[in-house]
């Protein structure tokens, strides 16, 4: 039976199980009108009879797809002749994977076709069995919970408290989501960075000089152990979004006080979307941009100086960047100058100060900590932003200060190690994993000290 | 005893401390005449003598709309020097939209449209020519809470003097920083602390700190708006003292809701009302034998 | 202690300093216009760069040549079965409709240049033709060709001929004299691309098309859409109205506010690491994509439902437990209602933000060059951004319109999300 057959089949009982219980409350309580009778209203016991249909059934199902495939496995494994069943376990997983190719009917290397035959019509067998299997399991169980429901409607059961619990519980697991994400991102990226610090010392990566993965794609290569030496990398990260900041944090910064300080409300209302709209432009687009309109100018501009400047050079990829960010930085600015309470603006006008006077000697440093947490959210985006990157900065691990030089960040290594044929141990999949965890870790910090930062300066003005 | 009493009734009927009060005029109790329109006709003229002797501030048909809002109608006042002048009233009543329109702080709202005649020293407050940061220089204004910048104490006197290059030298600048908080009566409390923040001290430290600041800048004209009100009795009357003592050199406006501290700390006082002034003179004239029902009214506690 | 400054000699000094102060605040303001200006202005830059660049992409150029289906090409055997029909040579029914057209092309270097006109895939939509039709054998029919991409340079004049910096002449002397003559002819004119907005990806540009990516987008923002928003909401429910102070609480906060913090590319790899590798999930799915991204809008969404919950004025709660409701039956009777529009609003921008989105599906294997339109969201497919991606990278030059093309229609399609969100927003937001 196929899965949505199965899922219609168990919303059609899960209706059915809804109606029944109602119209069995609806019989033991009296007609509506009479005395009350019972605790809940029908309509509760017709969820709470659903429920006990659906949610064994799911569990089951759950468990299943979670079992099966192993179970299904290990006895296909068995079944195998001894020669492919004592293979290295590498080796195993590529002939398994076949098996699975050719019970799919996808082509399959025709030569070893026979060895398979036979494993992969045991493989087809035991999947159709187990759905089977599954199908009554999941059907047998949703009745018998139907049943247990059918039991317990009586007109003092508290129906509704029951089903609320059950609601209330789906909402805890909900939000428990969030924390998933955060322990799944941090467990799988160290996990693989732990494989991958097996193969190169921790030190070699966090202070290496030389930075080299393509050399390490086979084994029997000269020189395949590659050079993992990441400080080029962090130098690269840190110079791009350097030169990012020093474009939008000023750029920005003013246009927050130009906007809140000095225009007039009407260019206010149409200026700040028409800025805002920066902030919706996704990256790609910028760095479609920077690769084809701004990397060009750039090198005229320097060639007419007569620089030599790379074609993906830093300062292309980190001037539009630093446009990208300008918004971030303008509407995180305008919420901690807004919070400046008037008072302090009015002391300042009472004593006969301009108004640049007001904001560089009292908005400002009032708002100096908001305005440094901002920075910190900023520079977190520009270290975590990849397309722009991708698209306009090199691959070459350059170790330079020269803007005009091309450079490449961690965020682009991670792209090129991933993306295209990967072989999964060698270490040059897992350093992507190794330049995540580092990313990861540094751009959390930022932000829990920038959201520390800028909650303790709401809370000192609230 | 009686006088705590009446305190905490008034502070209970005080405009919130926002600093917003001009913006939203609030209707007054409906004991009150609270239609414009009677005002109008029952105190379109004001009694008593508007005029002081050696006026500093001379204001003749002084009105203030907030968009749609007349918040003050024609009014005609005069501050003399060295004078200390009282604007009582109910909340909502103008007297804060008054102060705040001899040194221009309603520029900085902007629905707020200014007309009549408004002068220092005979010199048009509101024309093309005037300069609002001398203007400003010379009209200080005191606020409703206490705003000490988020700088040091030191910081926050020197401000104005830095702003406007009063001083030619640190030694000057160290010279005016404690004269303005000797004669704001903080220095002793401060001297060994200039470098702490000035949010750090009390809140009546804290408002002589920003009459301290204000005084730095040398004004001629001390404009106060409701200086007391976040403050407790004891740090209102060391104000109150305080004020006493700047009357020798400067020309002090303050409004208040206090009955009592009008009539410890002024000379003149002038009652507002919807508006309108309805009633200036002698401070004692006001308090005891006031000529206008509606003064009468307020002054005894009719309503307020 | 110095006297007091008179004030005559404060309003010296104040006076002597007003200058300075006054070009100060001049120079002050115009830093603040300026950086306005240079945001406003790069934004015009952009859109003007990438509108001048892309439209001519929903523009063609097509030839029109009497193509003849002739038996003897396609199936000389007259078998007429569909295997015969589909491998035969369509191109020659192509070449002997232009050797008509100019017979002076005699030698092989000519012909071959002159073949060059046309599309490689114009073959293939023949063959598509016959295979709806097996009864076009035979007859001859005037038919609408797309040109070949440095044609369609040429005819739209953004190829500067024989410019400076291009290595060598794409079209030849003798091509360019062709092409005059068919436009002279009526036979060469731009028309509406169609297949930029029906066709998958292609290695030819002419051939190339939108719509697979679209559909794959399509797809995530489904499963994302049906994902993030009730996943969303009954966090935001939970964390608003019934979780206790605690600091598993605090917990849950602070790692969803980082979680919008989080670099996208990161989902990426938890994505690669955890769908791809530890479920075997199928690479390039819209199922795995709209997976990640559900986890990255996440975040987003809570936030915005959370405000929406908040602003819901306590009174509500209380009229309705004062009737006896519970506290279940409070929120999702009276809250929930009230806070709707809301969280719709935070899901589209969430939504729109994703859509956005390039870096993560780098990483689970978007990427890959997929010709075929998805079918459903387990079948390989790309998204819209990614196809930007791959076109901006791609060496044929004619792909620099289409990528612009591209982009106008992403944005459009984000405008569209962000002035809906805009719409509810203003036409559902209450004032308490």
């Amino acid at each position: 039976m196929r899965l949505t057959t199965l899922a219609l089949i168990l919303i059609v009982m899960a209706l059915a199980a809804f109606f029944l219980g109602r119209r069995r409350a609806i019989a033991i309580g009296g007609p509506p009108g009479a005395a009350r009778k019972l605790h809940s209203l029908p309509k509760y016991h017709g969820y709470y009879a659903s429920l006990w249909c659906v949610l064994p059934g799911l569990v089951v199902l759950l468990a299943w797809a979670a079992l099966s495939d192993t179970l299904i496995t290990s006895r296909v494994i068995d079944s195998l002749p001894e020669a492919l069943r004592n293979q290295p376990e590498a080796q195993l997983s590529l002939t398994l994977n076949d098996i699975r190719n050719l019970a799919a009917g996808q082509m399959v290397d025709e030569s070893r076709r026979a060895e398979f035959e036979v494993a992969a019509g045991l493989y087809t067998e035991l999947r159709a069995a187990s759905r089977r299997i599954l199908s009554g399991l999941i059907i047998a169980v949703s009745f018998l919970g139907f049943a247990v429901a059918w039991g317990r409607l009586k007109p003092q059961f508290r129906a509704r408290n029951h089903v609320e619990l059950a609601i209330k519980v789906a909402l805890i697991a909900a939000s428990m989501v969030a924390i998933l994400t955060t322990l799944g991102i941090l467990l799988s990226v160290t996990f693989e960075a732990i494989r991958f610090f097996r193969q190169v010392p921790f030190a070699d990566f966090l202070f290496g000089l030389n930075w080299s993965p393509q050399t390490a794609i086979r084994a029997d290569q000269v020189g395949s152990s590659g050079a993992f030496g990441a400080v080029p990398l962090f130098a690269g990260t840190l110079l791009i979004s350097g030169i990012a900041l020093f474009v939008a944090v000023p750029i920005g910064l003013m246009i927050a006080i130009y906007l809140s300080e000095y225009a007039k409300p009407a260019v206010r209302r149409v200026v700040k979307p028409i800025l805002e709209v920066l902030a919706g432009i996704p990256t790609v687009v910028y760095g479609y941009f920077a690769a084809l309109t701004v990397a060009p100018v750039i090198r005229q501009v320097g060639a007419s100086l007569g620089l030599d400047v790379a074609s993906e050079s830093a300062l292309g990829a980190g001037l539009v960047m630093g446009v990208m960010i300008i918004p971030f930085v303008s509407s995180l600015s305008d919420d901690v100058i807004n919070a400046v309470p008037r008072a302090m603006r009015e002391g300042s006008y009472g004593l006969g100060a301009t108004k640049s006077e007001t904001i560089k000697r009292v908005i400002l440093p009032a708002a100096l900590p908001g305005i440094v947490g901002g920075v910190l959210l900023a520079a977190s985006r520009a270290i975590g932003e990849t397309m722009i990157v991708v698209m306009a900065a090199g691959l070459s691990a350059n170790l330079t200060a020269n803007p005009l030089e091309s450079v490449t960040t961690v965020t682009v290594q991670i792209v090129t190690l991933l993306v295209g044929d990967q072989e999964f141990d060698s270490p040059k999949t897992l350093a992507a994993f190794a330049l995540g965890l580092v990313l990861f870790v540094v751009t959390l910090i930022l932000n829990i000290i920038a959201l520390q930062v800028v909650r303790r300066y709401r809370e000192q003005y609230d | 005893m009686l006088l705590m009493d009446r305190e905490k009734g008034f502070a209970a009927m005080r405009e919130p401390a926002d600093g917003r009060e001009p913006v939203a005029a609030t209707p007054v109790s409906p004991m009150v005449i609270a239609d414009a329109a009677e005002t109008d006709r029952i105190a379109a003229d004001t009694v008593g003598d508007v005029t002081a002797k050696d006026a500093v501030i001379c204001v003749r048909g002084g009105n203030v709309h907030y968009g749609e809002t007349h918040a003050l109608r024609d009014i005609n006042l005069d501050v003399g020097r060295n004078e200390v002048i009282a604007l009582i009233g109910p909340s909502g009543c103008g007297k804060s939209t008054f102060i705040r329109c001899l040194n221009r702080m309603n520029d900085t709202i902007e629905s707020a449209k200014v007309t009549g005649d408004f002068r220092l020293d005979g010199q048009d407050i509101y024309a093309r020519d005037t300069d609002v940061v001398m203007l400003r220089a010379r009209v200080g204004m005191v606020f409703q809470k206490p705003n000490p910048f988020p700088k040091s104490i030191y910081e926050n006197v020197a401000y104005g003097p830095r702003i406007h290059g009063l001083a030619s030298n640190r030694a000057e600048l160290d010279d005016i920083v404690y004269g303005s908080l000797e004669r704001a009566g903080l220095v002793d409390e401060v001297k060994d602390r200039l470098d702490e923040p000035g949010t750090g001290l009390s809140g009546g430290q804290q408002q002589r700190l920003c009459i301290a600041r204000t005084i730095a800048v040398n004004p001629e004209v001390i404009l106060m708006d409701e200086p007391c009100s976040a403050l407790d009795p004891i740090a209102t009357a060391r104000i109150e003292d305080l004020i006493d003592e700047l009357s020798q050199k400067y020309a002090i406006a303050i409004v208040t809701h206090s009955m009592q501290q009008a009539a410890r700390v002024s000379n003149r006082t002038a009652y507002f009302h919807l508006g309108r002034l309805v009633e200036v003179g002698p401070t004692d004239k006001i308090f005891t034998n006031p000529s206008h029902k509606l003064t009468e009214d307020y002054v005894t506690g009719r309503f307020g | 202690m110095a006297a007091p400054l008179t004030p005559a000699e404060t309003r010296r000094r104040v006076d002597a300093s007003l200058r300075r102060r006054y070009r100060t605040e001049r120079l002050f303001r115009l830093y603040g216009l300026i950086s306005v200006l240079l945001g406003v202005g790069f934004l015009v830059i952009l859109f003007t760069t990438i509108i001048g660049n892309g439209y001519g992409a929903f523009r063609q150029s097509f030839v029109r040549l009497e193509i003849q289906f002739d038996p003897a090409v396609i199936d000389p055997d007259g078998t007429r079965t569909p295997d015969v029909l589909a491998s035969a040579d369509y191109s020659q029914l192509i070449k002997s409709s232009l050797r008509q057209l100019f017979p002076a092309a005699e030698d092989r270097a000519s012909r071959r240049e002159l073949n060059a006109l046309v599309s490689s895939g114009g073959a293939y939509l023949l063959q598509k033709m016959v295979l709806a039709d097996p009864g076009l054998l035979g007859q001859s029919r005037d038919l609408w060709l797309p040109a070949d991409d440095e044609v369609d340079l040429f005819v739209k004049g953004s190829v500067p001929t024989g410019a400076a910096g291009s290595e060598q002449e794409r079209l030849s002397a003798q091509q360019i004299g062709w092409i005059s003559q068919l436009k002279a002819a009526g036979r060469l004119e731009l028309r509406f691309n169609t297949t930029f907005f029906t066709a998958g990806d292609s290695r030819e540009p002419e051939l190339a098309g939108i719509w697979g990516a679209t559909k794959g987008s399509f797809l995530m923002m489904l499963v994302t859409l049906f994902l993030a928003f009730p996943l969303g909401v009954a966090a935001a429910i939970y964390l608003e109205e019934f979780a206790p102070r605690s600091w598993l609480v605090d917990v849950i906060e602070v790692n969803i506010n980082n979680l919008a913090a989080v670099p996208s590319i990161v989902f990426g790899l938890l994505g690669l690491a955890v769908f791809i590798n530890f479920f075997g999930l199928p690479r390039s799915a819209p199922l795995v994509g709209g997976l990640v991204l559900t986890l990255m809008t996440l975040p987003v969404v809570i936030i915005a439902s959370r405000a929406a919950i908040k602003s819901v004025p306590p009174s509500v709660r209380e009229a309705a437990l004062g009737v006896g409701a519970s506290k279940m039956q409070m929120v999702f009777h009276h809250v929930l209602p009230l806070a709707l529009p809301g969280m719709l609003t935070g899901a589209i921008i969430g939504m729109a933000r994703a859509l956005g989105e390039s870096a993560p599906l780098l990483m689970i294997g978007m990427v890959a060059f997929i010709v075929e339109v998805p079918s459903g969201a387990m079948s390989p497919a790309t998204a819209l951004p990614v196809q930007i991606y791959l076109w901006a990278d791609s060496p044929e030059r004619a792909f620099v319109e289409r990528t612009s093309a591209a982009i106008m229609v992403l944005l459009a399609f984000l405008l569209v999300m962000n002035a809906a969100a805009v719409w509810l927003r203003n036409r559902f937001e209450q004032r308490w």
